[in-house]
């Protein structure tokens, strides 16, 4: 559908956000809790952050859960009875204040969990989730979505942008169907746009860092180039980068289980973990941390692109800001295009 | 500033060491450990006094080992690390080299564990005051209230497991969390899994710990991580009288049996 343009003439999105939750969805945005902000579920509209640039983590855990139930089992006298998962009770939700970068996430993970095998409990959340996005109107040097294809107005996943135009105004961009019927919970509250509002003004500026498709020609022939060894040699090997990513799929089944019963669980993984490709004879074919670099980069600007036509990597730079030991994703490939 | 540089340059110049590991300049006015192997890479080495990250948690690293002998850019807590790995066995006398930036920004190299230990025995090792504050906060209150403090903090935990990777301590090949066969610690960030596997690490540093605070550094969603293993050192002082990473070859408290060990604790 072509975007409808509204605006919202308030100094504050509350009333949009009263609105949601008086429907009785389930709204999920940025909270913020000490020092970090990080989208949980809220209950009143007054506990949304709206002034934080990322959070820690990405949005991806409202269709990728860092533990999901795929199926639950109890033992019986002769045989094993499965429990299916029921999806009539995943919920109909709203994920509210997201980043364009976010937004942008739910397509590489799409492709994933769509590409081999229908991850039905992803797919299943996902289609029961709604995307409110806020345009950046500020930018950090993490940040790099230009560099990959995005922008800080990109609506590419998004339901519903929202752009802040003024002190008492807001661009509202109706960009799906989906967008549409949540739209309409709060029309009442929009004013026609009666002259163009220049978006583009509004927006942070991100420089660009890299040239995507150079990146991507490059590395089919860096695979045995030491700068991955060079990058990687002061990385520590935790899963922070990959759990902030709001492109990262990448997950582990494990089983819990009492005598009688128990459940299988769809956990978070990480490429950037030794034990990851480790086999049962003890062999590790991707044995140094040089090796799990280069994979995560690989997977990101190559594997995906070639294989599922998406980019695995939304610039958001949240892998960057949580590194503990500042791997700093942008400033890597920028060096690897320049090889 | 030249000071250190100098030093690294010596170092790698006289081959007495293949490899410096410090810090380098980072995004915006963060640093980064910077590994140079090289007397003309030694320029880019930076120091800035205050927090800095725990360079002792290359040192087990087959990268590092395989370089032969290092020196590294070291602060109190990761000298203390080296002396506590040193008296679990991991490194011997010798083949690391410390590098000590005093406030003046002058060097102190310290060759051996003996010269470590007695730079040590006149180093501030004592308590951070933000860290001692929440503690005794965290100690005035009571039980459900010490355990809905932990029960909110733990509920932001991802098991990314960043706690365990900057940890000097956490070296073992394969971690507990990590035994499928039995399953020790249940595997789900869900309330209960986050709970085994921080109560589990903080047993596990119990006595171990140098308190250099990279767990809680290191936690991309901020949990006060340290607090866990710097009230258990507190207990284990007071119980024991032991401090971890003073000396090349303190005896782990918890694995030798003394005379005139307390045993007020056994119920």
């Amino acid at each position: 559908m072509e975007i409808e343009r509204k605006l919202y003439k308030n100094s504050s999105p509350e009333a949009i956000v009263e609105r949601l939750l008086k429907a009785g969805k389930k709204v999920t945005a940025p909270v913020r809790s000490g020092n970090t902000v990080d989208f949980r579920e809220i209950k009143t509209p007054a506990e949304v952050e709206y002034n934080v640039l990322t959070t820690v983590q990405s949005a991806k855990k409202v269709a990728f859960p860092k533990v999901d139930k795929v199926v639950e089992f109890e033992v019986l006298k002769n045989n094993v009875n499965t429990l299916e998962i029921d999806f009539d009770s995943y919920p109909e939700q709203i994920l509210f204040g997201a980043r364009p970068c976010d937004a942008a996430g739910f397509i590489p993970l799409h492709a994933i969990f769509n590409w081999d095998y229908a991850d039905q409990f992803f797919l299943k959340r996902y289609e029961k989730t709604t995307i409110v996005s806020f345009a950046c109107t500020t930018n950090d040097e993490y940040c790099f979505c230009t560099s990959v294809g995005g922008n800080p107005g990109n609506t590419e996943g998004s339901d519903i942008q929202i752009t802040r135009t003024g002190n008492s105004e807001f661009l509202i961009e109706i960009i799906t169907p989906k967008g549409k019927t949540l739209s309409a919970l709060f029309e009442d509250l929009l004013v026609p746009e009666t002259e163009k509002t220049e978006k583009e003004k509004h927006l942070a500026e991100v420089p660009k860092a890299f040239d995507f498709e150079k990146v991507y020609n490059r590395l089919s022939s860096t695979f045995e180039s030491p700068v991955w060894e060079e990058q990687a040699i002061r990385c520590l090997g935790c899963g922070a980068c990959a759990f902030v990513c709001p492109a990262c799929a990448c997950f582990d089944f494990q089983d819990e289980k009492s005598l009688k019963k128990g459940a299988r669980l769809k956990l978070w993984d990480s490429c950037g973990f030794s034990g990851f490709t480790i086999h049962t004879s003890g062999h590790n074919p991707r044995e140094s941390q040089g090796d799990r670099w280069r994979q995560r980069v690989m997977h990101k600007f190559s594997y995906m692109p070639h294989r599922l036509q998406v980019r695995g990597c939304t610039g958001c730079g949240r892998c960057s800001r949580a590194c503990p030991v500042d791997m700093n994703i942008k400033e890597h490939i920028s060096q690897i295009e320049s090889l | 500033m030249s000071n250190l540089i100098k030093t690294a340059e010596e170092l790698l110049q006289s081959k007495k060491v293949n490899l410096v590991i410090g810090y380098e300049k980072g995004t915006g006015n963060k640093t980064r450990p910077a590994f140079i192997r090289r007397a003309e890479d030694a320029a880019r080495l930076v120091f800035y006094a205050g927090k800095s990250q725990n360079l002792a948690v290359y040192i087990l690293r087959q990268e590092v080992k395989r370089a032969g002998k290092t020196a590294f850019v070291a602060t109190v807590p990761a000298l203390r690390s080296m002396l506590q790995l040193a008296s679990e066995c991991q490194i011997k006398d010798g083949e690391l080299i410390a590098v000590f930036v005093r406030e003046d920004l002058e060097t102190i190299v310290l060759e051996d564990f003996k010269s470590v230990e007695e730079f040590l025995a006149t180093a501030d090792t004592g308590f951070n005051p933000e860290e001692q504050e929440l503690l005794s906060r965290l100690q005035s209150m009571t039980a459900p209230e010490r355990f809905s403090f932990w029960t909110s903090e733990f509920e932001k935990c991802i098991k990314c497991y960043a706690c365990r990777a900057a940890c000097p301590m956490c070296y073992c090949h394969k971690c507990t969390t990590e035994c499928n066969q039995p399953q020790w610690i249940a595997p789900a960030s869900h309330p209960l899994g986050v709970m085994e596997w921080h109560l589990m690490r903080a047993m596990h540093l119990t006595g171990r710990c140098v308190n250099c605070g990279e767990c809680a550094t290191a936690c991309p969603v901020a949990i006060p991580l340290n607090i866990l293993t710097y009230s258990m050192m507190e207990s284990m002082e007071a119980e024991f009288g032991t401090k971890p990473g003073m000396k090349a070859d303190t005896k782990y408290a918890l694995s030798v049996y003394k005379p005139e060990d307390k045993e007020s604790f056994i119920l």
